[in-house]
This record gives structure tokens, sequence and C-alpha cells, in this order.
């Protein structure tokens, strides 16, 4: 007797409910979408993004809340050089190439290296860690990323006596991102982000690959990312081609915008409001009623030392 | 055509597609991952648009020499009342939660709180003045001065959505821009007005 198995479905594939209600529209756009396809024959991130990614284990550091789906987390983007407006990422992102790609990690290391995608891949044990995510927007998510501590990365290039903050930059070419000009993002680009040697070495500063099991999805940050929990999402810089570690505060992208608005250190904080709204709750998407913003976005025990002394209502 | 008795039906229907349109979404639960975010700034949008038609009408009447398309400013800025109230009613009860409390801590801590408010709050008086009654009961001339709280409106309207955007500024400025000409159209409007009666004081001045 052959007894079939059910085959694994993944995330990316079950079909969303706007395409299975608008089924007929759907058959209607086929002739296109036969053209699009040929994309896929080409390395794109499509042929990445979404692949199943192998022995992944299961972190210590995730939080036990209950993740978003995968829909909201795929269609819900701020990605500035992908459009402006939420949904915009997912629809003009998804012939970004991620392959082949590189991230170049220098400054003061002793050993400046430039990596693979692949050598990123395979440079620790990939983890499935789920994390909760605060917008400065007052929005907030759990995403089961996958990925590893960024020290295992910064380890590897041995940084020198004189690095004391990491700088960050995400890709940019107008070719593949044809809205990310500065004036339609209102935004200088590329984007770049920064942390505090200390905040980078903390195992709660991920390197992202992947999430819900797969390879990550162009909107998302695809192909690699940062993911740091208890700061405000735009410190998750996304896309990233350079890791410099320097001997000064790095420029950071919203900081250069509006410096009164958007801090260096842009940790959650509560009690801290933006000038324009206030920080004390957030919106959960998928829930009705606001919740309150914890301190450190709920992850105060394990990095609230790092600000010990600290004035965080100068230091926002 | 603008004269018949049914022009104002197809005007009328127009103006409620967008309503009708995001309680299609609404019902196949396709308001994006943040619906109350997204009806928010959909019922805004609508709001602000449904005001500058209307401030376009009186323009449009003299430039297109169409004068009876007076016949659907009542109804236009109706709509901008309309749409601007489900905006303030997802804010303040859907949003908040009708928590007065932090309802008015925002609205004295944020300043575009306080001009989406003041906007808000001047379309109240137009609304319930806007019936041939009222006209009647105030007599034109005091009827049109108040009416003139729709430019405060739309200036209020533009400033609160410019000072709620993170950084893309282009619709801001897109309604600013409109906004602006419309006024300005009023502004030069009335001093050729002026220019052409007689300007007693001006000419006792120069004189």
């Amino acid at each position: 007797m052959l007894i079939k198995k059910p085959a694994d479905i993944r995330y990316s594939e079950v079909t969303p409910k706007d395409v299975y209600l608008n089924r007929r529209n759907f058959l209607a756009g086929m002739p296109a979408a036969l053209l699009g396809a040929r994309e896929l024959l080409s390395p794109s991130a499509r042929a990445l993004a979404g692949t199943q990614l192998a022995n992944v284990v299961k972190s210590k550091l995730s939080i036990d809340e209950k993740p978003n789906s995968y829909k909201d987390v795929s269609t819900y983007n701020n990605y500035y050089e992908f459009g402006t407006s939420k949904e915009q990422p997912a629809q003009t992102s998804q012939k970004f190439k991620t392959s082949p790609w590189t991230v170049s990690v220098e400054g003061h290391v002793a050993k400046p290296r430039k990596f693979s995608l692949d050598e990123i891949m395979a440079l620790a044990p990939l983890e499935e860690r789920v994390c909760r995510h605060r917008c400065v927007e007052a929005w907030s998510i759990v995403v089961p990323w996958i990925g590893y501590s960024l020290s295992e990365l910064l380890k590897k290039v041995e940084p020198t006596s004189k690095a004391t903050y990491v700088a960050f930059e995400t890709y940019w070419d107008l070719k593949q991102m044809p809205l990310a000009t500065p004036e339609r993002a209102g935004i200088p680009l590329p984007y770049v982000e920064g942390l505090r040697l200390d905040e980078a070495m903390h195992p709660l500063a991920m390197l992202s690959v992947g999430m819900f099991g797969e390879a990550l999805p162009p909107q998302d940050g695809a192909p690699v990312r940062l993911t740091v929990p208890w700061k405000y999402g735009f410190k998750s810089i996304k896309s990233i081609v350079k890791i410099k570690l320097v001997g000064s505060m790095p420029p950071t992208t919203w900081n250069i915008t509006n410096a009164h608005e958007y801090g260096f250190y842009s940790n959650v904080n509560p009690q801290v409001d933006h000038p324009r709204w206030s920080q004390a709750s957030e919106r959960r998407l998928g829930e009705f009623r606001r919740r309150p913003t914890l301190m450190f976005n709920g992850y105060g025990d394990q990095v609230a030392s790092l600000y010990a002394g600290m004035d965080l209502k100068k230091n926002y | 055509m603008l004269r018949k008795p049914w022009a104002k039906v197809p005007v009328w229907l127009l103006s409620l597609t967008p309503v009708c349109w995001v309680a299609w979404r609404a019902w196949n639960n396709d308001l994006t991952a943040n619906p109350i975010e997204y009806v928010t700034h959909f019922t805004g949008d609508w709001t602000i648009r449904f005001v500058v038609f209307t401030l376009a009408i009186t323009p449009l009447r003299k430039l297109l020499k169409l004068p009876d398309l007076i016949k659907f400013r009542r109804l236009l800025g109706l709509f901008a009342f309309f749409y601007g109230t489900l905006h303030f009613l997802t804010w303040f009860g859907v949003d908040k939660f009708f928590d007065l409390h932090e309802i008015l801590a925002d609205f004295a801590k944020r300043r575009f709180i306080t001009m989406g408010l003041l906007g808000f709050l001047s379309m109240i008086p137009l609304a319930v003045t806007s019936t041939t009654g009222w006209i009647r009961r105030m007599g034109g001339k005091r009827w049109q001065k108040l009416h003139k709280l729709i430019y405060l409106t739309g200036v209020a309207a533009v400033i609160h959505y410019y000072w709620l955007v993170k950084s893309d500024i282009r619709l801001p400025l897109l309604y600013g821009s409109l906004v602006g000409l419309l006024l300005a159209y009023r502004v030069v409007s009335s001093a050729i007005g002026r220019k052409g009666a007689p300007a007693p004081k001006r000419a006792a001045q120069t004189a």
C-alpha cells in the first residue's frame, strides 16, 4: 500500500486570502505572470527568498509569545528604498537580486574581509529566535527570526582596541531600487545605522538571514539584516553590505534626518515620548486594543546594564 | 445637463464610493496588517480631498463659466464633514477607545493633533448651518462670512498632515499647494474686484 506523506507547506506558499477571494482577477493576470516567471530563471531574490532553511535550532533567547502571521510580517514593511507606504515594499522589491551578495567587514579589525552570503549562512549555527519588534511609530509584531548573534561575525574579524562603535550600511542602487532617491524617500541614502560595540556584542543583537523557517523576503531585508529587539525597529538595518568598526559614534540615517526626534540610542522607552506622539503604548498587529509598551521592549533584564548610569531621557 | 434635477445623483454616488470601498475591504478582511491605521489614513485623505473639491467650486464656476456648479458645493462640503467625522471617530473611538484623558493630553502636547482637531471643529458650524433655513435665518452676508471658516479648515488640514508624516512630504505638499492655489485665487480675484470698484480711501490718501 502506498501511503503518501502530506507535503510540508511553506509559509510563503499559503495563498493569501485576498488572492483566493479575487481568483478571477488572478487568472486574468496569468499571461503577465507567465512572462514574469522568466525572472525565476535568473538568480534573484525569488530563487533565494522563501527557500527553507535547514538545520535550524531553537534559541534559548526566544520569548514566549505568539508570532504574528507571515502575511503581517511580509506585507507591512518600512523599507523606504522600495517606497514609503507600508504595502509598497512587498510589491516593488520582488525582483531585488540578492545573489551574488557580499558583506564587507572593515575598519578597526585585525582581519578585515568580505563575506559571501554562503559564508555568512555557514558562519555559525542558525537558530530560530522569536523576538518582539517595536516600531518607533507605535506598532509592534512578534517575529520568529533565523540567524545568530552578531558577535559571532564580529569575533571572526577580531576588533582592535580602537574599535568602540559599529557602523552598518544598506545596499543602495537606483537601478534595482528606482524609488530610492533621497527626494522620494525623504531620507539621505544609503541607509546607515550604528551601535556601540558593547551593544553589538550583546547576544540579543542578531544577524538575521531568515524568518518563519525560510530565507528572508526582500521587503524584510534580504538577504541579511540586523535584529536589535530592545531598540526601535529602524535600528535593525536591512540588506547589509558593509559593517565598519569605528572609533567614534557613527552617523545614523534617522538621526541625520531629524536629530530632535530620533537619537542614536533609540532604545524602546515608554517614558520618553516621541516629540509628536506618545510611546507609552503600542498596537500589536492583529490586536484591537493598544497594549502598554515595555521598557527596553521587555528585554530590560538582559540589556539594562548596558546603560547603567546613563540619562536615557537625554540619550534617547 | 448641470441644471437637470438628477445632476446631483452621480456626484452623490461618486462621493460615497470611498466609504463603500473601505467597507468592502473591511468585509473581505482586507484592511492591511494594521486596519485601524489604514482606515484612519484613508478617511483622512478623503477629508482633505473633499475640502479641496469644495474650495475648488467657486474658482471653477468662474473660470469655466459654469455658475450651476454651485449646486454641488454644499454636497461636497458635507461629504468633507462626513469623512472628517469618520476620521475623527476612528481616532477617538477605535484607536484611543474613547479615552478622554489620553485625548486631552494628546490635544495639549501633540501639535499635529491640535491642528487636526482645529480643522475638524471648524467644520461643525459649517455643517450645522448648511441648510437653506439657516441661510435665511442668518442672512446671506453673515452666512457667507461664517462659511469663510472653510479656508481655516483647509489650512489646518494641510498643516495637520504635514506635521504627521515622518519624512515623505510629497502628498502634504501637493494638498498644500492645491489649497494655497485655491486661496490665492480668492485673494487675487477680490483684489481685482476692489480695483474695479471705486476705492475712496486710497484715492483720498494719494490725493
